[in-house]
């Protein structure tokens, strides 16, 4: 996704001639298009992230657009305090784009990991959470956030689907499956992962998959044809590489509530931190937390009282929530 | 008192099978081990198809020079410039503190031997680091207590150039300043390459050596890759910074000052390559020549 994100800050950059773009110290093999575009609008500030977000909302305040990147976790979490108070407190639009969101940095370490970065995020009151799924959801999402006035947040992953092509263009809110056996509520490449595991099982045999692209402690409706499936539908499951607290779950599940929809059997595929103590890939570090579609299938079925599908092997138990 | 400082339960793997003559001066079995160090730290990130090379051929000397030569039970060490978690792999392995089965599970499924340090498995691993301007804060911490608590030990801890464009760096150096800190020596690794350009073009801190030195503990300047050197510097009591001297990708010619060796892996060309260069025959030709690393 870093380079369909390169892309589409060349796009925005084209129209906008007051465009700043912050790098702490990131980007080698990927934004130098961008910064030959921007020429001395585009700075890397050093390993500094704190000031970067400073900066960028000192831009802002002077009337620039501002952009400041960097690795997930030394985007959001390094320097809270300048998103809290000199962004969202001034309420100034700046956007802030961490690369490499959930466990997407794998043997890196848990220093790298962005695990609990939406949910964080979420508790600034005006501040929006993009999580692509899709490459091709960057190009919109790019556009979405410079063109809203408020402080964004992008978290960037890896596709997981090669050929995007059959996959509905970009919304807040898509239906990617219909499937009988469960609706399950997914944001980012997870997305993808479950899409390529379940798309040619029979509808009967599979759940529905909704995708969720953007969202803020400030939305609060839901789309009616979503809250008739999840009333109507046998198990509800909701999948985030997150942890629980602050996650997806928390914030779909206050709003059904709110809407008065009554919400079937849960199971919450999310992060977990590090259940063993060890290290690993991405896929290690899903798999421990049960983040794999086998698992979530299973577990989906058993939330909706049906008997464990063909599939399940031992690899495949899991517990509900 | 940490049980893996004290001697090691198992040979060195770099004095296992290998005469090593004991009337070398100290340097030249250090520049031995270095040698060996850098071919088993090149097949590690080989095998395994794994980055950040160039920083730890940068800091891999200093490295060898404290944990074999300086260390003892009673001090610690933290690794602020945590990508270079394969030279500290490394150097354990060539104390005989991890084993060659250890550096197989490098980047591995399932692995404590993560691209950055984790915590809780390995004594000479107090914290995880890994997240820039972060260890050295921690470190001061360590020392401080230690000097409060009137505990014996020292505080050793590495630190990258690139870093020290953290503020949490300097709010720590005031701190260690201010409290006078009698424990305490951090190396900087000053290769003056960082992840997207060199640090005179991204945010110069020339001359970080005199910035440094303004605080008013001692700064020495040290060929960061002459084992001897280094050793006396880290033998100096009281606390002091260390300003390393160093190349980025030393010892590897291609790799040497080139900033894309902060991210790529090796591929079997490179790598066969880069061990001729560090091949015995160049080992002793260099050593008899007086040459280091
Ligand atoms: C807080 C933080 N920001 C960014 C990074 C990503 N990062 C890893 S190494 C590095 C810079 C490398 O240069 P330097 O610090 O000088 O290290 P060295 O040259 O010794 O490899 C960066 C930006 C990080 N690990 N931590
Ligand atoms: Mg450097």
């Amino acid at each position: 996704m870093r380079n369909s994100f390169c892309q589409a800050m060349l796009a925005r950059a084209a129209q906008t001639p007051q465009l700043f773009f912050l790098t702490g110290d990131l980007g080698f093999m990927a934004l130098e298009p961008l910064r030959d575009a921007l020429g001395e609008r585009f700075v890397n500030v050093g390993v500094s992230e704190q000031s970067m977000i400073a900066l960028a909302a000192g831009i802002r305040r002077n009337g620039g657009e501002s952009w400041a990147y960097s690795i997930a976790p030394f985007c959001y979490a390094r320097p809270f305090e300048q998103i809290r108070n000199d962004v969202c407190l001034n309420g100034l639009p700046v956007r802030l784009v961490g690369n490499g969101g959930g466990y997407a940095y794998g043997p890196m370490g848990g220093t790298h990991h962005a695990i609990e970065d939406y949910g964080v995020l979420l508790t600034l009151s005006g501040l929006r959470v993009y999580v692509p799924a899709f490459g091709a959801d960057v190009a919109p999402m790019v556009a979405a956030m410079g063109a809203r006035e408020e402080p964004g947040y992008l978290r960037l992953g890896r596709s997981e689907v090669s050929d995007e092509s059959a996959l509905p263009a970009y919304q807040r809110w898509r239906c990617l499956l219909e499937g009988a056996a469960g609706l399950v509520v997914v944001a980012g490449p997870l997305a993808g992962k479950l899409w390529n595991a379940w798309q040619a099982r029979d509808r009967a045999d599979r759940p529905a998959l909704w995708v969720l692209g953007d969202w803020s402690a400030d939305d609060q409706e839901l789309p009616a044809a979503l809250c008739q499936a999840i009333a109507a539908a046998p198990a509800l499951a909701v999948v985030e590489e997150h942890v629980a607290q602050g996650g997806l779950a928390a914030w779909l599940l206050y709003r059904l509530a709110l809407a008065g929809v009554a919400c079937p059997p849960l199971h919450h595929a999310c992060a977990r931190g590090y259940p063993s103590g060890r290290y690993g890939s991405q896929a290690f570090h899903r798999r421990e937390c049960g983040l794999e579609a086998d698992t979530i299938l299973e577990a989906l079925r058993a939330a909706a009282g049906l008997p464990a599908s063909a599939l399940a092997g031992p690899a495949a138990q899991s517990v509900a929530v | 008192m940490d049980p893996a400082l004290a001697t090691p339960a198992h040979h060195s793997p770099l004095t296992d099978g290998h005469s090593v003559d004991l009337n070398l001066s100290a340097d030249t079995e250090l520049q031995l081990i270095a040698r060996r160090a850098r071919r088993r730290l090149l097949r590690m990130h080989f095998e395994r198809k794994v980055g950040h090379i160039g920083g730890n051929l940068s800091c891999l000397d200093a490295l060898l020079a404290l944990h074999h030569r300086i260390l003892r039970p009673e001090d610690s060490f933290v690794l602020s410039k945590g990508h270079s978690a394969g030279a500290l792999y490394i150097t354990l392995w060539s104390l005989g503190l991890l084993a060659d089965a250890d550096l197989e599970t490098f980047h591995a499924e399932g692995t404590l031997l993560a691209g950055h340090p984790v915590p809780g498995w390995h004594p000479r691993i107090p914290v995880a680091t890994g997240s820039l301007g972060h260890g050295f804060p921690v470190a001061t911490g360590m020392a401080f207590a230690r000097a409060r608590c009137g505990q014996e030990g020292r505080v050793f801890c590495l630190t990258s150039d690139g870093e020290w464009q953290e503020g949490s760096m300097w709010e720590s150096l005031i701190f260690a300043a201010h409290q006078r800190l009698p424990n305490l020596t951090v190396m900087v690794d000053l290769n003056g390459l960082q992840g997207f350009g060199s640090t005179r073009e991204v945010a110069s801190m020339e001359d970080l050596g005199q910035r440094l030195a303004a605080f008013g503990i001692p700064v020495l300047h040290v060929d960061g890759h002459d084992h001897l050197a280094v050793t006396a510097a880290l033998r100096r009591p009281g606390s002091a910074i260390l300003v390393l001297h160093t190349t980025k990708g030393a010892g590897v010619s291609f790799m040497e000052n080139r900033m894309e060796w902060h991210y790529l892996p090796l591929n079997a060309e490179q790598y066969a390559q880069a061990l001729d260069e560090l091949s015995e025959d160049a080992v002793a030709a260099a050593l008899a020549a007086g040459g280091g690393r």
